[in-house]
């Protein structure tokens, strides 16, 4: 439930990145957020709508990607995802002990005018 | 690569490509009329920045003071009241005389653990959060300019009750420590993944009352297993004492390989 803490930072860097471009409005956000980070994309749809208000970034169009939890093979190099906590590469069988992806909360991209 | 390997592999970058295409409006006929028509000049700004940028920052200065002071943080985390102030409570009095500690302790609201944490005998920082619902690596650094220049072998840090949003909080500690109660249910770990895989340390606490509640230990320890492969897990209770000097060993272990390159220098071969 920090999700309104997470909107503030996203318009924070968004507001920056339309600063150095010298741009008036952002019209478009794009996040990517993973599965494990704890975030609720609706919480954080409605918390970006709320502190967006009366600021550049109002109305902006809010593009989500949900990013699956998935480990990169240290043995074989393969990506896969992590299904039903198994943790061990489909391809050679070797454990991985970290998530490449799954635990992110990413401003992707913006588009400004 | 993923591509040549033909395991079922996410396309983790394949989603990375934007749109760069200038999609503005310049084709049609518009004259020179009114100057303030650029309302369609859009541009796309790549970013990629992590909005938890500014956590991560003050979490790595954290670690540096940390490493700096040559002492072992650890950060605690659980649902409410599997029984993090107790363990402290008994870890603080049982090795009182062998390390110096402190506590940072986080809760919504009231001191009520920081001041059960200083009855135990070593300094407390209370961080009430408010609203919300974990600490950050800010929080942490407020906090230990509180605590002052006391010097500490261990800092033990008591993140809010709550098994979802503390995981993804990076404060600067050395060790992840998680603890579930027996009471809980031996599915804990597979109901929140996310904070239990990313544990150095699972705590099974309050194994007293296990006969009580009829828990599983090996059903337990397998899906402790299953969320956290490369954690250790110690079977304890705050009440009894039973299993805590597993732990004791784990802290002095790992306080030890810490300060390790600083005093023993080349003793160990690369
Ligand atoms: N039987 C038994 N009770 C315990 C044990 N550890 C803690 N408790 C009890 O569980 C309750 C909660 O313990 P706390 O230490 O306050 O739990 P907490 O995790 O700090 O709780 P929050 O700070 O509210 O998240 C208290 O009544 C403790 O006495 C244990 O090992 N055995
Ligand atoms: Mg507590
Ligand atoms: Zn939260
Ligand atoms: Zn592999």
């Amino acid at each position: 439930m920090h999700e309104v803490g997470l909107a503030q930072q996203t318009l924070e860097i968004a507001l920056d990145a339309a600063r150095r471009e010298g741009a008036q409005t952002v019209r478009k956000l794009c996040l990517r957020i993973g599965e494990w980070s704890g975030v609720e994309l609706e919480a954080l749809r409605f918390a970006l709508e709320l502190v967006t208000e009366g600021t550049p970034a109002e109305g902006a169009e809010l593009i989500m990607e949900r990013v699956p939890p998935a480990c990169r093979c240290a043995a074989c190099d393969c990506l896969f995802n992590v299904a039903e906590y198994d943790y061990h590469c489909p391809k050679c069988g070797a454990e991985s002990q970290q998530l490449c992806q799954g635990r992110e909360m990413d401003l992707v991209s913006l588009e400004v005018a | 690569m993923c591509d040549h390997c033909g395991c079922s592999a996410p396309p983790p970058d394949a989603a990375h490509e934007h749109d760069h295409s200038h999609a503005h409006a310049h084709g049609h006929a518009h004259g020179h009329t009114h100057h303030h028509d650029h309302d369609e000049e859009r541009r796309t700004v790549a970013l990629h920045q992590s909005l938890m940028a500014k956590n991560n920052l003050l979490a790595e200065r954290n670690r540096g003071f940390f490493l700096g002071r040559g002492l072992l943080a650890l950060n605690l985390m659980s649902s409410p009241g599997s029984g993090k102030t107790a363990l402290l409570e008994r870890t603080l009095c049982d090795l009182r005389d062998e390390f110096k500690m402190a506590t940072l302790v986080g809760d919504l609201a009231t001191d009520n653990d920081a001041v059960r944490l200083r009855k135990a005998g070593s300094p407390s920082v209370q961080i009430s959060t408010g609203t919300v619902c974990h600490l950050d690596a800010h929080m942490i650094q407020h906090a230990l300019e509180d605590l002052g220049a006391a010097q500490v072998d261990l800092l033990f840090i008591e993140n809010v009750g709550n098994l979802v949003c503390p995981a993804g909080f990076d404060l600067g500690e050395d060790l992840r420590v998680v603890v579930m109660a027996v009471t809980e249910g031996e599915d804990k770990p597979l109901k929140y993944p996310s904070i239990f895989h990313g544990a150095d340390v699972v705590l099974i606490n309050k194994v007293d009352l296990a006969e009580a509640v009829e828990w599983t230990s090996d059903k337990a320890r397998e899906h402790v297993r299953q969320a956290a492969p490369h954690a250790t897990q110690l079977e304890v209770s705050a009440r009894t004492g039973a299993g805590l000097e597993a732990w004791y060993s784990l802290l002095r272990e790992r306080l030890l390989a810490k300060r390790a390159p600083r005093t023993a220098g080349h003793a160990h071969s690369h």
